[in-house]
């Protein structure tokens, strides 16, 4: 018989519903990611037991890393499912492959999670330039192309979640916005325009669940798979948020 | 706050669905915005390349909007209406402006500007970009703006939402749309005074694609079974080189032949041996033997067709189960690999391979698709744009339904000019916005309200469809479906077409048709049922197969994607002058029969027996048609007899061109 990869999912039916764990044998292909063989089991959900089951939910799209849609816990490890190879996979954990949801989220059904308070967070932060209007002014003000490589980075965060899934601070019990909102405040906070609104994003950077709550356990810098430089934000909220407290302890 | 029913719904989040309803809520118009994934993972994330405008270093150089339009019909095949080409391009500069002011992080120049690159089909460098992903650092701009206005409560998002079908009172003015919640699976009504669709591609009817996986035309296919005209179905662009995956074709940036790649097989078919160890005799550099003075560097519409053609008529593909020739770069000195660095990474992080050392494997992949449901416009006869705000603009032949972006078949014709994309998808966003204000404020925009028994009845009839599809039975599986209608509709109706081969297709897609009815779903529950929403999917991709297919079937030319060899004119061979100034003329003949023929815009309309097809004029009042004669034997002497030819026409009998030459 041709090689097989064995895949255990941990599957949930509902919100509300326990979880439990299923396992599949795909056969091995050359180039196969995990979203494959997702994609692969509901084509046939048939378990190594032989019972027929369903297709496992999950959330993707683009399948090349840049949608932020299907991360998961791959072999315990937060990652997109789509840039998850078998080979490395194999190579990590040769007896079997795990797919997990992830667990800062609730979970929807299966793998697929609700991430909604990332996008909260990012209403709370304003993350956005308030434009007076879609009419035509001309362009924005000039930018140095240091400026813009530095930005640069910060514009690729696809609220894919990794960083807070990997953060100890966010959690139920906390208010925690999360590094990703945070680096999106500072991206706001030096653009020649964006910075108009700076006080706006320091409130929330300076109040509960800001950036105070942050551990600095850099955790989330090792797992962001755009490699954003999150600490350095985070560094710079929190200078950001001391001066603001103070000027405005001075001002009353 | 204003009546419910004075909304207008969006389907679609991605860069033309976003920059509609953030035009819409400054126009304190409160808008629904439905989309299957979170608006700000939509497709439009995938684009890497640029956006294109005119600027100010092309100005320098003579560039103009208006040559901005002629590369861009020129590109088409003069398939597209003019007048909103014309309206995009001189839009162009202030889209890009109005992106840099809401954040985009575009690269810059030394002195602080905005760069741009040079994109195929142009001689000037009018594209500008964002690293390497400028679709996504567009979309999240627009995102942004929307995230603010849904904070101020003028867009309500319903994301993991999936549009099902629009909902048409019965003098068949529409008045809403049905959706519903991909978690609970509840239908629901939402009523409005315009709906727009701004649903993207749909890439997914031929199997992988350089598409996401949303990208089914599910959307597309309810608005042509409610009644939406579907226009230019056959009109395909199939990008030369993709990463070809299991799962999906993963762009491979033309750089990499640029910068000196080449293309090769084995000469022995499927010769299993390492690459690296095949000596150079026995590699077939097809690309360079048969074009020996581009080389690797042949035109993208070249190169795809004889990649095509090396693997499925030569049957040379490397692989014999994957359709796949070698991209060479391993010759390459270091320094290339490095300017190659950020395309090479993607290569190595869905191959694990180091395409430094080993050859890469690639295809051609379906990447676009220029036809799409049918919308109108109105001219302005004094700037030969648009008549910007009339209710006509992107108005489909549905009353208060309207398109936009990629769902639309406007502005590329028969082939569309790279980064060109981004560009229409915003800006038919923007230009959408006061065309539904408009018909929304004028009389016959809904003036009475519909019953509600209307909506009651639409989501109860869109209930009871999903109510059958969960209780079917049958022993048909739809994702082994899926890839058969993807294998034949990629096999026969993309690269080369032949009408015997289309046939075949279509015979097939009858087949799948046939067993799609005893398509059963495995997940017969009610909460988050994914393989409901695909198999409803794929019942839209086999109807809309047929259109593409059927259009290509009866479309006897070749002109832009649609290449039917059988068709062709025959191209001069002739040493003497004499004799191939003979030829040209017998070409150029051939050439205005074409036009009077086939430069016409496909038109499908859904009836019980399948589509029933229409040709419509094309609006060519700007630039007249002339032929593409890139590669031809004689291009010179065609290009100037055509012109004398068109002289002489404007001079004589402006009616009708006459026969003899
Ligand atoms: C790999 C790749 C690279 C590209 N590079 C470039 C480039 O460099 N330059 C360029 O100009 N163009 C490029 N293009 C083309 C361009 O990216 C697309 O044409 C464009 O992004 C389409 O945008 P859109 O707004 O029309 O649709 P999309 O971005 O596809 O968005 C569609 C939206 O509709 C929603 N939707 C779909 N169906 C339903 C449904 N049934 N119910 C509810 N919601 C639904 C989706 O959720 C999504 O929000 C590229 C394309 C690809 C594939
Ligand atoms: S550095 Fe801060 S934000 Fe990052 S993981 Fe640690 S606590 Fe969380
Ligand atoms: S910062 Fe990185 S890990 Fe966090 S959401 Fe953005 S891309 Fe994902
Ligand atoms: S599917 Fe988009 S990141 Fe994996």
């Amino acid at each position: 018989m041709s090689k097989q990869v064995t895949v255990a999912v941990k599957r949930q039916d509902t919100q509300t519903s326990g979880s439990r764990w299923e396992t599949f044998s795909i056969p091995y292909e050359p180039g196969l990611n995990v979203t494959t063989i997702l994609q692969r089991i509901a084509a046939n959900p048939v378990t190594v037991e032989g019972e027929s089951s369903t297709p496992v939910a999950f959330d993707a799209c683009c399948l090349e890393e840049v949608c932020g849609a299907c991360t998961m816990r791959v072999n315990g490890r937060v990652r997109q499912a789509c840039t998850a190879l078998v080979d490395n996979l194999l190579a990590e954990q040769p007896d079997r492959i795990t797919l997990e949801p992830m667990t800062k989220f609730p979970v929807v059904r299966d793998l697929h999670v609700d991430r909604s308070a990332m996008f909260e967070s990012l209403k709370r932060v304003h993350a956005w330039i308030t434009a007076d209007g879609y009419f035509d002014r001309g362009a924005a003000p000039r930018m140095s192309q240091d400026a813009q490589e530095d930005a640069y980075p910060l514009t690729t965060c696809m609220t894919c979640g990794c960083c807070v899934e990997s953060c100890p601070q966010f959690n139920d019990g906390s208010s925690f916005i999360g590094p990703a909102a945070i680096s999106q405040a500072v991206l706001f906070n030096e653009h020649p325009v964006g910075k108009f609104d700076a006080n706006a994003r320091m409130e929330v950077l300076a109040g509960d669940g800001g950036i105070a709550d942050c551990g600095n356990a850099q955790n989330c810098l090792k797992v962001c798979p755009k490699n954003i430089p999150l600490t350095q934000s985070l560094a710079k909220a929190g200078r950001a948020a001391t001066k603001y407290v103070i000027s405005r302890f001075l001002q009353k | 706050m204003a009546n419910e029913k004075d909304r207008v719904v969006v389907i679609g989040g991605g860069l033309a669905g976003l920059a509609a309803a953030m035009r819409l809520a400054e126009a304190e118009i409160e808008v629904d915005l439905i989309s299957m994934v979170p608006v700000k993972r939509s497709h439009s994330v995938c684009a890497q390349g640029g956006i294109n405008s005119v600027n100010p270093a092309t100005r320098e150089l003579g560039d103009s909007e208006w040559l901005h339009l002629d590369d861009t019909v020129y590109g088409g095949d003069f398939l597209q209406h003019q007048p909103p080409v014309k309206e995009m391009c001189d839009w162009g500069p202030r889209i890009i402006d109005l992106m840099d002011r809401l954040g985009v992080s575009f690269n810059r120049t030394p002195e602080g500007f905005r760069d741009q690159r040079r994109f195929g089909g142009t001689m000037y460098k009018r594209t500008a970009f964002a690293g390497a992903t400028t679709g996504q650092q567009l979309i999240y701009a627009l995102d942004e703006q929307c995230r603010r206005w849904e904070s101020e409560g003028l867009i309500r998002k319903f994301e993991y939402w999936e549009f099902l079908g629009p909902i048409l009172d019965d003098n068949g003015i529409c008045r809403g749309a049905v959706a519903q919640d991909m978690f609970s699976m509840e239908v629901r009504s939402f009523p409005a005074k315009a709906l727009i669709l701004a649903h993207g591609g749909c890439g997914l009817i031929f199997g992988r694609s350089t598409m996401s996986m949303i990208c089914t035309g599910g959307a597309a296919g309810r608005a042509y079974k409610a009644g939406v005209k579907y226009a230019n179905g056959e009109f395909f662009q199939v990008h030369p080189t993709a990463i070809p995956g299991t799962d999906k074709l993963r762009l491979m940036s033309e750089s990499a032949r640029g910068e000196g790649g080449r293309v090769w097989v084995p000469r022995k078919p499927q010769d299993e041996r390492d690459p690296r160890s095949i000596p150079e005799s026995e590699r077939y550099y097809f690309l360079e033997e048969r074009y020996p003075k581009y080389g690797n560097l042949v035109p993208r519409d070249i190169a795809t067709r004889e990649i095509f053609d090396i693997c499925v008529n030569d049957k040379l593909s490397i692989d014999p189960e994957r359709l796949c020739v070698y991209l060479d770069l391993t010759h390459l000195p270091s320094e290339t690999h490095r300017k190659l660095e950020g395309i090479l990474e993607i290569y190595e992080k869905f191959q694990a391979t180091d395409p430094r050392v080993t050859p890469m494997k690639i295809f051609p992949g379906v990447h676009y698709s220029m036809g799409g449901l049918w919308c109108d416009f109105e001219k302005d006869e004094k700037t030969g744009g648009l008549a910007l705000g009339s209710p006509r603009n992107h108005q489909s032949n549905v009353e208060g339904l309207f398109v936009i972006g990629e769902a639309d078949y406007q502005y590329h014709g028969g082939n569309r000019l790279g980064a060109n994309s981004l560009l229409s998808c915003i800006f038919t966003g923007m230009i959408v916005a006061p065309s539904v204000q408009n018909y929304m404020s004028s009389t016959n925009g809904g003036a009475t309200d519909p019953p509600s028994t209307l909506f009651e009845r639409e989501a109860a009839r869109h209930q009871a469809d999903c109510d059958a599809l969960i209780a079917r039975d049958g022993n048909e599986n739809p994702y082994t479906l899926h890839q058969e209608l993807g294998d034949s509709m990629t096999r026969n109706v993309t690269v080369v077409r032949d009408n015997a081969a289309i046939k075949e297709t279509l015979v097939k897609i009858d087949e799948i048709e046939k067993r799609y009815a005893n398509a059963a779903l495995t997940d017969k529950g009610s909460w988050t049922n994914q393989n409901l929403s695909f198999t409803r999917a794929l019942g839209d991709m086999i109807l809309l197969a047929r259109v593409i297919a059927e259009g290509a079937l009866k479309r006897d030319e070749c002109r832009g994607a649609h290449y039917k060899p059988a068709f062709q004119i025959k191209p001069p061979d002739a040493e003497d002058p004499a004799e191939m100034r003979r030829q040209a003329a017998e070409w150029c003949e051939a050439f205005a029969k074409q036009i009077k023929r086939w430069l016409k815009t496909t038109i499908a309309e859904n009836t019980p027996d399948g589509p029933s097809f229409s040709y419509e004029a094309v609006d060519t009042s700007l630039i007249p048609p002339r032929p593409r004669t890139y590669g031809l034997k004689g291009a010179e002497i065609i290009d100037e007899v055509w012109k004398q030819r068109m002289a002489g026409e404007q001079a004589g009998a402006p009616t009708e061109p006459v026969a003899s030459v």
